[in-house]
């Protein structure tokens, strides 16, 4: 493997800074600024975090639908699942879920241990948790433990989420203390996902489904985990 | 002038006389300057909001060594493989003995402007590989063989009977009249691809130094799904997109969102900062991130202009900037393009060869106002002037302002200046618009105001005169 | 402007020493040469207490790029004593001089194109507005591209014409969307600009410069 050009660029950049550049940013209150978290300048979370998310999520076309408890859960998903005809569908074992996948009486692909990418692209749906929701911006925070790896979430063109109440957080930074807490280091594989996959490439007309998920849903459920 | 600058000005003219394509672009722009206004105004502050996240980069760019070792160092610590080239060849280089190495055949791109930089997708391609871009813009402008027409909407010249051709003419698919078919059309090609593809490219929006992670931006899920399914993933990153925290991202991620496109937020916002770990049953065996130089410490060894390393690659500036919009991407002729092209090209890719970028401007100024990272971008293009005529000052120019600075500077003498207008005006309107005018495509639209009868000077000497 | 500000009771001295700000050759790159016209403005404002121009173009190159200009040379306290005293007029009424209403009248429907020097590098938006809105008999439409650069840009209408020419239509058809029979700016160049291209087109639409409008009673 070619050798790599480490030292002569950390000397290069070494020398160019030697001079300070001037900060011309934090002129006219831009000190301020910097001063304080940077939270304080982005849109402000009011209380009910339930209702934000669901109007920043349905701005984006996701399809947000209340259940009250487990069994509300397993009627909705079965309703999604004759909606959309599907035939098979993959998902992960997780608590708030697996009742409700396993209800369905569809063949599952499990990706909880290896699994084949060409059998995956071939189901219908794609059925995960999440670690949680944020409501500043109407998205889902979703790593591998959490969504049942990196393709579970993406590839099936329709993507279902089944979380509870209790994993709203206002925003980001929410998002990243969450993420902090619950995991001993960050994972390799962190997502945020806002909405069904679109693009606006031509015309600058919006289409969904570009090549993620056509469909986002959240089956937002009161009842906590099992 | 360069060879650069004579295809530019033959490109601009041609661009700018041609109303059609004047008014694609605006009407593509209309409804982003709408969104983009909705977004800013949700901010409690949107102006402190870009000071925070300038001060967040400045802080990045200003460490950058810092920064550097601790990305790769938490990296590496993951199992991922991190490679400084110094230039677009060394970076080509290492990106194919790692495809060569692991018996690759088929490659497929996600969006990258770095690697667009380095023309990365023909360099494989001549060692033998298939290469798909994945990113519909970058794919419709691939099969088109045209380069990408503005940084973030890559076919955003193009109408939809366009692509419909293209798709026809490539792909063999039938014609198609919507975007959503023609859209479904890409997905369906792009499917196979995915599961069929060994090894993944892809760049970054930001990395992030404090935990080890690239932070990928997008709308598709392409480059979710190019850096998940093969087996290899190389990521190529410029320098200069380190930040220090992940929180930083609290404020890039959204600012990026609403000045790139007016959204709230993209639609996946992707941290990549390893392989494939013992707990989990996908994603890349290998991962190798590409450190790219390619001139970034030419332009960081300039403290004045030091802050265009800011840039997050958004493209507000371009979507705000007049001689964008009616000159277009393509007549740039080169990866970046509108303002913050203008200010870098030049650095990156030789100062007399494309400083005509940097003064292809009137300096409106639009650009620095609507970077959400403060980059003083009308002001870089001033500077950049300056550095090339003090570098090679033009022949016929230097002394033409020669002239001007000896005659301004006597007072004694620019009293005169009006009475000769006067004397010399029926000449200038005599020869105006005529072939040996050589201000005939200046006046073809513009007049000079009439000499006055009477001079500010002298109406003011005549009323003191009288008092 | 004369007559508006001593209307107002200020004197007003006009030194006649001043030749030009030397933003031509700045905007050039030619800073040297640029600093040698600069010199006689530096050297005829002086004594002066206070410097207004109407001319956001010239009024920024004074306030916002001298002190670049004149960066690391000998007179650069000089430039930064001279940016501090000068103002562009609109700004000098509203901000300074704390007055809304010249007693000015005229009757049309017009429009106000905002110049860019005057817009970015001064922050000039709500003055000139201001002002207007007192004017007797006059209805002030906005247009869509208000802030859009007409294309002018001095150097660069000459450098690249057929750009600015093409900038300036996008600006005339925003003009013309309005059905303003008047446009006013408080940079004169831009006008230059606009009305040529309107003349060529044989539109009846005319131009004044902000300060004509205010001295009309």
């Amino acid at each position: 493997m070619p050798a790599d050009s480490r030292e002569k660029i950390l000397r290069r950049i070494r020398e160019a800074l030697s001079v300070e550049a001037p900060k011309r940013h934090l002129g006219q209150g831009g000190d301020r600024a910097s001063s304080r978290p940077p939270q304080e300048w982005l849109p402000r979370i009011p209380h009910d975090l339930a209702a934000l998310f669901e109007k920043n999520s349905q701005d984006l076309k996701t399809d947000v639908r209340h259940c009250r408890d487990a069994a509300a859960t397993a009627a909705e998903l079965s309703r999604i699942a004759r909606e959309n005809a599907w035939k098979s569908v993959a998902s992960h074992l997780f608590p708030l879920g697996t009742p409700a996948v396993a209800a369905l009486g569809l063949p599952v692909l499990l990706t909880d241990q290896a699994y084949s990418k060409h059998d995956l692209e071939r189901c219908d749906a794609g059925i995960s948790g999440c670690d949680c929701l944020v409501a500043q911006t109407g998205g889902i925070l979703v790593t591998s433990a959490s969504a049942g790896g990196r393709a579970l979430s993406v590839l099936p063109p329709h993507h279902v989420v089944i979380a509870s109440r209790s994993q709203l957080v206002g925003d980001l930074s929410d998002a990243f203390d969450l993420l902090r807490k619950s995991h001993p280091s960050i994972p390799p594989f962190v997502s945020f996902i806002t909405g069904p996959s679109r693009t606006g490439d031509i015309e600058r007309i919006l289409v969904l489904g570009a090549h993620g998920p056509k469909k986002l849903t959240v089956l937002l459920v009161d009842e906590e985990p099992g | 002038m360069s060879t650069e600058s004579v295809q530019f000005h033959h490109d601009a003219e041609r661009l700018t006389r041609d109303v059609r394509h004047r008014g694609l672009i605006q009407k593509a722009l209309g409804g982003y300057y709408v969104k983009r206004d909705e977004q800013k105004s949700r901010y409690t502050d949107w102006q402190m909001a870009r000071a925070s996240a300038a001060a967040a980069k400045y802080e990045a760019v200003n460490h950058l060594d810092t920064y550097l070792l601790e990305l790769t160092e938490k990296l590496e610590a993951r199992g991922t493989k991190v490679f400084w080239a110094a230039d677009g060849a060394e970076a080509a280089d290492y990106i194919a003995s790692v495809a060569r190495n692991a018996g690759v055949r088929r490659i497929i791109k996600s969006k990258t402007m770095t690697g667009e930089e380095i023309h990365l997708g023909q360099a494989l391609e001549k060692c033998g590989y298939e290469v798909v871009e994945s990113d519909l813009g970058e794919f419709i402008v691939q099969l088109r063989e045209e380069p990408p027409y503005h940084i973030v909407f890559p076919s955003m010249h193009l109408t939809r009977g366009e692509i419909s051709d293209t798709f026809q003419k490539k792909l063999g698919s039938a014609p198609a009249e919507t975007p959503e078919e023609l859209t479904m059309i890409a997905r369906d090609v792009m499917r196979q691809k995915y599961c069929e593809a060994d090894m993944g490219i892809s760049g970054a929006n930001f990395a992030v130094a404090e935990t080890g992670h690239l932070s990928i931006t997008e709308n598709e899920g392409n480059a979710r799904l190019s850096t998940t399914l093969p087996r290899l993933l190389v990521s190529i990153v410029g320098i200069e997109k380190v930040i220090p925290k992940l929180d930083d991202l609290a404020v890039l991620l959204p600012m990026l969102a609403t000045a790139g496109a007016g959204q709230n937020m993209t639609c996946y916002n992707t941290l990549l900062g390893g392989p494939r770990a013992a707990e989990e049953t996908d994603g890349p065996e290998e991962f190798h991130v590409v450190l790219l130089d390619n001139r970034r410490t030419t332009l960081l060894a300039d403290p004045e202009q030091r802050d265009a390393l800011h840039c997050i690659r958004c493209g507000a500036c371009l979507n705000v900037c007049p001689i964008f919009k009616n000159i277009g991407g393509h007549s740039y002729g080169t990866t970046y393009q509108g303002p913050i092209g203008s200010v870098i090209t030049p650095h990156l890719r030789g100062l007399q060869s494309w400083k005509h970028l940097s003064f292809s401007s009137s300096l409106c100024g639009a650009c620095s106002e609507a970077c959400p990272v403060k980059i003083d971008l009308h002001h870089h293009l001033l500077q950049n002037r300056r550095n090339a005529i003090a570098n090679k000052p033009v022949w016929w120019e230097k002394p033409i302002f020669a002239g001007f600075a000896w005659f301004m500077s006597r007072p004694a003498l620019y009293r005169f200046a009006a009475p000769l207008l006067r004397v010399g005006g029926p000449v200038l309107h005599a020869i105006r618009g005529r072939f040996f005018d050589p201000a005939r495509l200046w006046t073809a639209t513009r007049d000079l105001p009439p000499p006055p009868r009477e001079s500010f000077k002298e109406f003011w000497r005549k009323r003191n005169a009288s008092r | 402007m004369v007559k508006i500000l001593e209307k107002l009771g200020h004197q007003v001295e006009y030194p006649e020493t001043q030749t030009c700000c030397g933003q031509p050759a700045f905007n050039s790159g030619y800073w040297g040469e640029a600093r040698a016209v600069a010199d006689t403005m530096l050297d005829a404002f002086r004594d002066a207490e206070v410097v207004v121009g109407v001319s956001g173009s010239c009024g920024a190159m004074l306030k916002v790029f001298y002190p670049e200009l004149y960066h690391g040379h000998a007179r650069e306290a000089e430039a930064k004593a001279l940016s501090e005293k000068t103002h562009e007029f609109s700004s000098f009424l509203v901000n300074v001089l704390g007055v809304g209403d010249l007693g000015a009248g005229l009757s049309a429907k017009a429009t106000f194109h905002d110049g860019c020097h005057g817009l970015r590098e001064l922050g000039i938006k709500r003055e000139p507005r201001e002002l207007l809105r007192h004017v007797r008999g006059l209805e002030l439409v906005e247009m869509g591209e208000a802030e859009t650069c007409c294309g002018f840009g001095g150097t660069f209408s000459v450098k690249f014409p057929e750009i600015s020419t093409a900038m300036g239509e996008v600006k005339c058809a925003s003009i013309l969307e309005t059905g303003a029979d008047l446009v006013i700016s408080n940079d004169s160049s831009c006008l230059m600009q606009i009305q040529g291209l309107f003349d060529r087109r044989g539109e009846k639409i005319r131009s004044m410069h902000l300060a004509e409008v205010l001295a009309l009673s």
